[in-house]
């Protein structure tokens, strides 16, 4: 998928549910653990390394891949599939911040009421 | 960290009276959470206040209260917005993705030291887009490199 059309999706306010979504099932779950490796993997790969059929694991890359979460290119007549870390990394970096606001916030609380 | 909402919990050395007092007297509430609350929290009615904490003055707060279930249960949900404007109120709040914040509260035993269990959590966050970036978090958060970045270019204009 190309740069343009990944900024598109992660742009429409439903995408960030979608990733959520996309990673709330253990296979999924399973899979981007395969791939954060870093290393780009095929369809025949992927199967090799589990129980599941080719069929079952193009149907999970495809939830991935609209998510944003994983992203595909072609290699002669293979298609490649490699973890995109991006999604994840908004989602967590917006968090951290406003749990980190949080824990300022708590100890004025702490401090104020056992004063 | 669970991608979709902030727990957080904490032990205060007060009895749960004492915290609910803290947490919905909106004067009290003003006090520690920073902000000068215009009037009561009232469920199912927006508050709104002026933020007092230093450098963030011109921010209005604002949260649509939603249960107040005694010396259990403080909720209530507010807006995120991408930026602050210079304008008090940002034009987005009406518009903007809601999270929702709870406070529960649950007493300590006295056999075991006493006082209150508050857990906190913000949940909801997959309202917003995925590709969430605001400015007053970041300049928040980056307080440090935005410093070194001041500083970096004080010393370049006045070598």
């Amino acid at each position: 998928m190309s740069n343009k059309i990944r900024k598109r999706i992660s742009a429409k306010p439903k995408a960030r549910a979608r990733v959520f979504a996309a990673l709330g099932d253990k296979t999924r779950l399973a899979l981007v653990a395969r791939l954060c490796s870093g290393e780009a993997a095929s369809i025949s790969q992927l199967a090799d390394d589990s129980k599941l059929t080719r069929q079952a694991i193009t149907k999970h890359l495809g939830v991935l891949e609209r998510a944003g979460i994983v992203r595909s290119s072609h290699a002669g007549r293979e298609r490649l599939f490699q973890f995109d870390p991006e999604p994840l990394e908004n989602l967590q970096d917006y968090l951290r911040s406003v749990s980190k606001q949080w824990d300022q916030t708590l100890a004025r609380l702490k401090s104020h009421v056992e004063k | 960290m669970d991608a979709n909402r902030i727990e957080k919990r904490i032990e205060l050395k007060a009895p749960v009276s004492r915290v609910w007092q803290a947490l919905t007297d909106f004067r009290e509430f003003g006090q520690w959470f920073k902000v000068k609350l215009e009037a009561p929290f009232v469920p199912g009615q927006v508050s709104r206040g002026q933020i007092t904490y230093p450098g963030y003055e011109h921010i209005t707060w604002e949260a649509r209260i939603d249960k107040m279930e005694p010396e259990r249960l403080f909720s209530f949900t507010w807006p995120h917005v991408k930026s602050f404007e210079k304008s008090d109120k940002p034009a987005g709040y009406s518009s903007a993705p809601r999270t929702l914040v709870e406070f529960r509260l649950e007493p300590i035993p006295d056999s075991i030291g006493g006082g209150t269990l508050l857990v906190l959590t913000e949940s909801g966050f997959d309202a917003l887009p995925a590709d969430w970036r605001p400015e007053a978090f970041r300049r928040n958060d980056g307080g440090w490199t935005e410093q070194m970045k001041n500083i970096e270019s004080h010393v370049k204009q006045n070598p």
